[in-house]
């Protein structure tokens, strides 16, 4: 029997010719992540093991990017520790207010995964690596603190499933509209333990930063990952950023799936998930109407630049509406920076929008745009659980940056086409 | 070892924001963590919870975010354990790494009601309910997580493994 592509890159990883579903390997990490809310937990764990270094200097990256810059004496400490942890251990990839990122936006830009990787993270949406062909996935602070000081860590070989994407994108149709539909039809845990493979003819032409927002949102339905094949996309977005080397690895023709699903990109319209399940998934055309009274555009889900661009092409000349605060979060200075040259943020700024220095602020509900009781908002990230922004009786309607961008303007859920826009390539 | 508690009954896709949520995170002292314990599930859940009381959940319990906060936050909280159909993958780990006992039990997890007090074995992973007539089974542990369990955790486990190696 054949090997999936998330089996093929954990049996490398762990010396072996082969594995098979449910089986217990111990497996080499290419990279361990944590950030200011977990890495408090795993240094403290990290300190009961009695070593005195980490298993590679190079290869342990601890992003202070939820609650940071700090947002009160509490976090500050927080990510402190990180702080003096990543000088006392002389940790390589160090990153802060100023240089830093949101994880899942910074990793990747900087260079530090490829192709064929095994990483882990000390949170849930590392997931997001496997749009470049990397096995990645979340874990807890404990597992952590062991791959901290070993370099090692256990894993239960997951079984897989197929996701096949052909057909025709229709208009404003994105990465995110994809996978919100397939969230929408198989369920918050129709993926869960399993490794979702990506693929089909519709996914070969989707952009990098559209891959990462796919990949990202596997966690959404349960599943250990989310990986994509290799190919030109990939390749041409990890030259000249990749310092290290790199293995391609393809699933075999006759690898064994528990289930394999076929969408047709013809029937897919913009998706919009209601409160408060990300698979609560409904066409724009049933969602249109709804009244808001905030809109976030960005995260690790949508804080790239194609997401950026998008929302500015809509923002163009228009106004946002009186009613709706728009706030704009970019992932990474890089991004920032980029958004800034191509005259992106100037444009967003005009039409009455907040923009942010990169932190998950507002997508966790931590600071930088809290809802109160009985607000609505609109968000391109990827959770809509019960107070994930704020106060528990407040709302969160997930969707893509087009979708996003058009209803600021619109002062209610809406679609660009509303507005006139056609879609540029 | 065996824990006879009172009843708390949730429905399924428990997410980590529910049993923890976010806004508390920038402290994880687990006296702030217990007091907001499932607060957004029920907001009356922190001062109603006595140490040794169960949870019984449904499906996809602890779905959302790695934090290890939440099983943390359950244990901090008092629950001696947490019972439903299927766990989130990882927060199963975590619990598991944390020792916080936590059990695949669907027909235990369908059947017991909110207010009971019942009897959970955890080396037979057999469930008591003074409602039913048969003890109910739980998913018995893989064995390398009761290897894990036995050395008293991951990281007593890995404080073993890295001296071996010194
Ligand atoms: S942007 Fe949101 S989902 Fe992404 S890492 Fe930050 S808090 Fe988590």
């Amino acid at each position: 029997m054949g090997l999936t592509l998330s089996q093929k890159i954990l049996a490398a990883h762990a010396g072996k010719d082969y594995v098979e579903p449910g089986e217990l390997i111990n497996c080499k990490v290419d990279l361990a992540l944590a950030n200011d809310i977990t890495a408090p937990v795993a240094i403290q764990e990290f300190n009961k093991i009695g070593v005195d270094r980490v298993f590679d200097p190079d290869r342990v990256v601890l992003v202070p990017d939820h609650f940071v810059p700090n947002k009160d004496i509490k976090s500050a400490e927080q990510a402190k520790m990180l702080r003096d942890f990543s000088r006392r251990y002389g940790l390589t990839n160090r990153f802060d207010v100023g240089t830093m990122g949101i994880e899942h936006c910074l990793l990747p830009e900087q260079g530090l995964v490829g192709p064929g990787d095994v990483v882990i993270g000390a949170d849930s949406h590392t997931c997001t690596y496997g749009a470049l062909g990397a096995f990645s996935t979340g874990v807890g602070s404990t597992d952590l603190a062991a791959a901290m000081a070993t370099g090692e860590v256990w894993f239960k070989v997951p079984a897989a499933s197929k996701f096949t994407y052909y057909g025709k994108r229709r208009p404003w149709v994105s990465g995110k509209d994809l996978i919100l539909y397939t969230i929408g039809k198989i369920g918050v845990d129709g993926a869960l333990y399993q490794s979702m493979e990506f693929g089909g003819e519709a996914i070969s032409s989707l952009s990098m930063d559209s891959r990462f927002t796919m990949a990202n949102m596997a966690i959404e339905a349960g599943a250990k990952n989310g990986i994509f094949p290799v190919d030109e996309i990939t390749l041409q977005y990890i030259k000249g950023r990749l310092k290290r080397d790199y293995r391609i690895f393809t699933a075999d023709p006759d690898a064994e799936y528990v289930a394999e699903y076929e969408f047709n990109l013809d029937e897919i319209e913009p998706q919009v998930a209601f409160p408060h399940l990300p698979s609560n998934t409904k066409g724009i055309s049933e969602a249109a109407g709804l009244t808001i009274d905030q809109v976030v555009i960005g995260s690790c889900t949508n804080g790239r630049l194609e997401d950026l661009r998008v929302a500015a092409q809509i923002l163009q000349g228009r106004q946002v509406h009186p009613e709706i605060r728009l706030i704009v979060f970019p992932g990474t200075q890089q991004i920032y920076l980029d958004a800034l040259r191509e005259g992106i943020i100037e444009t967003l700024i005009s039409a009455g929008a907040a923009v942010s220095t990169p932190t998950c602020g507002p997508c966790l509900g931590g600071h930088m745009g809290i809802l109160a009781k009985g607000e609505r908002a609109l968000s391109t990230t990827n959770r809509n659980f019960v107070g994930r922004m704020g106060h528990p009786e407040s709302e969160v309607y997930l969707c893509s940056p087009a979708i996003a961008a058009a209803s600021a303007v619109l002062g209610r859920i809406g679609s660009p086409a509303e507005l006139g826009l056609k879609e540029v390539d | 070892m065996t824990i006879t508690g009172r009843v708390w009954k949730f429905g399924d896709n428990i997410d980590t924001d529910a049993i923890i949520p976010a806004r508390y995170l920038n402290s994880a002292d687990p006296a702030n963590l217990a007091a907001h314990c499932m607060e957004d599930a029920d907001p009356t859940f922190p001062s109603k919870v006595r140490p040794g009381d169960i949870i019984v959940a449904g499906r996809n319990f602890g779905c959302g975010s790695s934090r290890e906060h939440a099983p943390l936050a359950l244990k901090a909280a008092g629950v001696a354990c947490v019972i439903a159909p299927s766990f989130a993958r990882i927060f199963y780990r975590n619990a598991i790494n944390i020792g916080l006992p936590i059990l695949e039990a669907p027909e235990a997890a369908a059947a017991i009601s909110e207010g009971e007090t019942i009897t959970v074995d955890l080396a037979t992973g057999q469930i008591t309910s003074p409602n039913a007539p048969e003890p109910f089974r739980a998913k018995p542990f893989p064995p390398f997580m009761q290897e894990l369990m036995d050395a008293g955790g991951l990281i007593a486990y890995t404080r073993k493994k890295v001296n071996r190696h010194a």
